[in-house]
């Protein structure tokens, strides 16, 4: 009695079916289109127009004039803009190195079964990274002021005091430190999680087959933890390529400004190409040997990590 | 046997002095990290020659309450605070709602193109913001958005992270079945969405949202950027624009504010701190 009024409904739905596929996928379209609308408009869009802009003299309100390559000689016949571009390099190169390796310390150490209170390690090494820059920035300048408590331990290990707000190397050295301070702690963190994902059964094996701690961290460590260095390499690379926030801050006291040549980096350059000097179209230039610059690096990254092992970190990205 | 249990030892057995050396790179790792945290606040409740004293000084005192009346004198503290939290605020709604919606229809729809769309979505955390900030900067006075909160807010409104995030969550958190039963029972898909999804998500739609908020309130560049009047900088702005007063440095203000803007975010961490930790490398952890 009961059978036909079930199977009636379901004999009609076939069709009713498809326009509740159909259905269900414009929802679903719906669903994610607020990022796809929003990036076209302020992600996709400026990377084309900044390519586009680099071609023409603009200061941003009246009308464009296509120079052609004008804007690209113009920046790379700048002395400044090439001290830029090595700065951000070595500030990359010091800051991230030193960096990750530090990280991969602290990691093997809190994973080590010995360690005691590793919650409450986890949170002390990861406080540093939920400060903001211009907090960092400003603190840091403190402890590397000329009389700052940097230079007087220098002072005590009997070496001279450096000029760390104004010095060639003082001053990389100064925002490579507040770089370091912020992400070690994140990166080893990242580690950590890594480590965790390695089964233990692994090293009892190693161990039975006698390997020593460093065979272990070099042969079962290092490789599955392969993946989580490429990912903290390649953010901590882009980042690097980005510096801004710390630099402008730390040389802004002096009045003199951000693109002093200690310190000037490719964002600043372009920062104050564009909004201090009103040339969009040699800042935008700017950008896009910034991009390349990014692109560039981020390949040799994974053209090395493929080439180191080339197992299990191809295969994730 | 025995031999198996010497081997079984000897790795992780360092003795007192590795143990010493162990614990030594830890703790001094640990007070690295908190040491400036402490030292704001010795700076910021001492007077101004504090900083540079030799040998530092590394006693708190009791001139916070000056230094900080100071910074009321020389900048719109709170309004600066008041400008970071309604930004923040409107961030973190909008991104919260939006990105879990997104999060969601990655997770439990089936359409096509989904797995490219997906990885689209993921590729565009590798493009630094920095990039495009000049025609960003033109789409803003267009809109004669500069110097508007509008500008950091709108484009902040939707994030790949967030989407990432949350998809994560609900394809583990949210069982089909629920949805299912849901359109069995003949409800619409946002009302299944609002009513079955969101409330299995709540914790992975706070951490969200704490983060969020964190990013938004320590960003700097773009709104230093479109933001141009006083009254409208946010807390960042605010205090750099502390440190670049020109008639000589004073550092006990500076830290008292930067104390003053820096502990509420300290606080909200150490009270979610597993949660912030688990968002904020969930990123490098999943992907």
């Amino acid at each position: 009695m009961a059978q036909p009024v079930l199977i009636s409904p379901h004999a009609e739905s076939k069709r009713p079916f498809l326009t509740e596929q159909r259905r269900s996928r414009i929802t679903a379209y719906t669903f994610i289109s607020p990022f796809f609308i929003l990036f076209s408009i302020f992600g996709l869009y400026p990377i084309f127009f900044t390519i586009y802009l680099s071609f023409f003299k603009w200061d941003a309100m009246g009308p464009m004039k296509y120079v052609g390559m004008k804007n690209y000689e113009l920046i790379t016949s700048d002395p400044t803009f090439w001290i830029s571009f090595s700065n951000t390099l070595i500030m990359g190169v010091m800051g991230t190195v030193p960096q990750i390796m530090l990280a991969l310390l602290i990691a093997v150490l809190l994973q080590s079964g010995m360690t005691r209170f590793k919650k409450t390690f986890r949170i002390l090494f990861f406080m540093p990274n939920i400060t903001s820059i211009v907090a960092v920035t400003l603190v840091f300048s403190t402890l590397f002021g000329n009389n700052g408590m940097i230079n007087w331990m220098l002072n005590g290990l009997g070496l001279e005091s450096m000029a760390f707000n104004s010095g060639w190397w003082g001053v990389k050295i100064a925002i490579s430190t507040m770089v370091m301070w912020r992400w070690t702690g994140y990166n080893a963190i990242i580690f950590l999680s890594g480590l965790q994902s390695i089964p233990t059964d692994l090293y009892e094996a190693a161990r039975i087959d006698g390997a020593n701690r460093r065979q272990q961290f070099t042969f079962i460590t290092l490789p599955l933890l392969k993946p989580f260095i490429v990912f903290v390499t390649l953010i901590s690379t882009i980042g690097a390529l980005q510096l801004f926030t710390e630099p402008y801050v730390f040389l802004g006291q002096s009045g003199t400004g951000s693109t002093r040549q200690e310190g000037v980096t490719m964002v600043t350059y372009l920062y104050s190409e564009a909004f201090r000097n009103g040339f969009f179209g040699t800042a935008a230039a700017t950008a896009v040997m910034l991009f390349l610059v990014t692109i560039i690096f981020s390949v040799i990254n994974m053209l090395v990590s493929s080439r180191m092992g080339g197992d299990t970190g191809g295969r994730k990205k | 046997m025995s031999t198996l249990g010497v081997f079984r030892k000897k790795p992780d057995d360092m003795g007192l002095l590795g143990k010493i050396g162990f614990y030594f790179i830890l703790i001094l790792g640990a007070l690295v990290s908190v040491f400036p945290f402490y030292w704001m606040f010795v700076v910021a409740s001492n007077d101004k020659g504090a900083v540079f004293h030799v040998p530092p000084l590394l006693t708190l005192g009791d001139q916070f309450i000056d230094n900080f009346k100071r910074v009321l004198e020389k900048s719109d503290f709170f309004q600066a605070i008041g400008n970071s939290l309604f930004v923040s605020s409107m961030v973190t709604i909008s991104v919260v709602f939006f990105c879990t919606l997104a999060g969601y229809a990655f997770a439990k729809y089936e359409f096509p193109f989904k797995n490219i769309l997906f990885y689209f979505v993921i590729a565009t955390l590798f493009v630094p913001q920095q990039l495009g900030v000049l025609p960003t900067y033109v789409i803003m006075a267009k809109l004669h958005w500069i110097d508007s909160f509008k500008a950091l807010i709108v484009p902040a409104m939707v994030n790949a992270f967030g989407i990432f995030w949350m998809r994560q969550y609900i394809s583990t958190a949210v069982h089909t079945e629920l949805i299912e039963a849901g359109r069995i029972d003949g409800g619409g898909h946002f009302r299944i969405f609002w009513n079955i999804a969101i409330p299995v998500i709540t914790p992975a739609m706070a951490t969200l949202g704490i983060l969020n908020f964190m990013t938004v309130w320590n960003d700097f560049f773009w709104p230093l950027v479109v933001l141009k009047s006083r009254e409208h900088y946010t807390i960042q702005i605010a205090l750099q624009q502390l440190f670049t007063t020109r008639d000589g440095i004073d550092y006990g203000m500076i830290m008292s504010a930067t104390f003053t803007a820096t502990l509420p975010l300290l606080v909200v961490f150490l009270l979610f701190s597993r949660w912030v930790i688990a968002g904020l490398t969930s990123g490098a952890i999943k992907s």
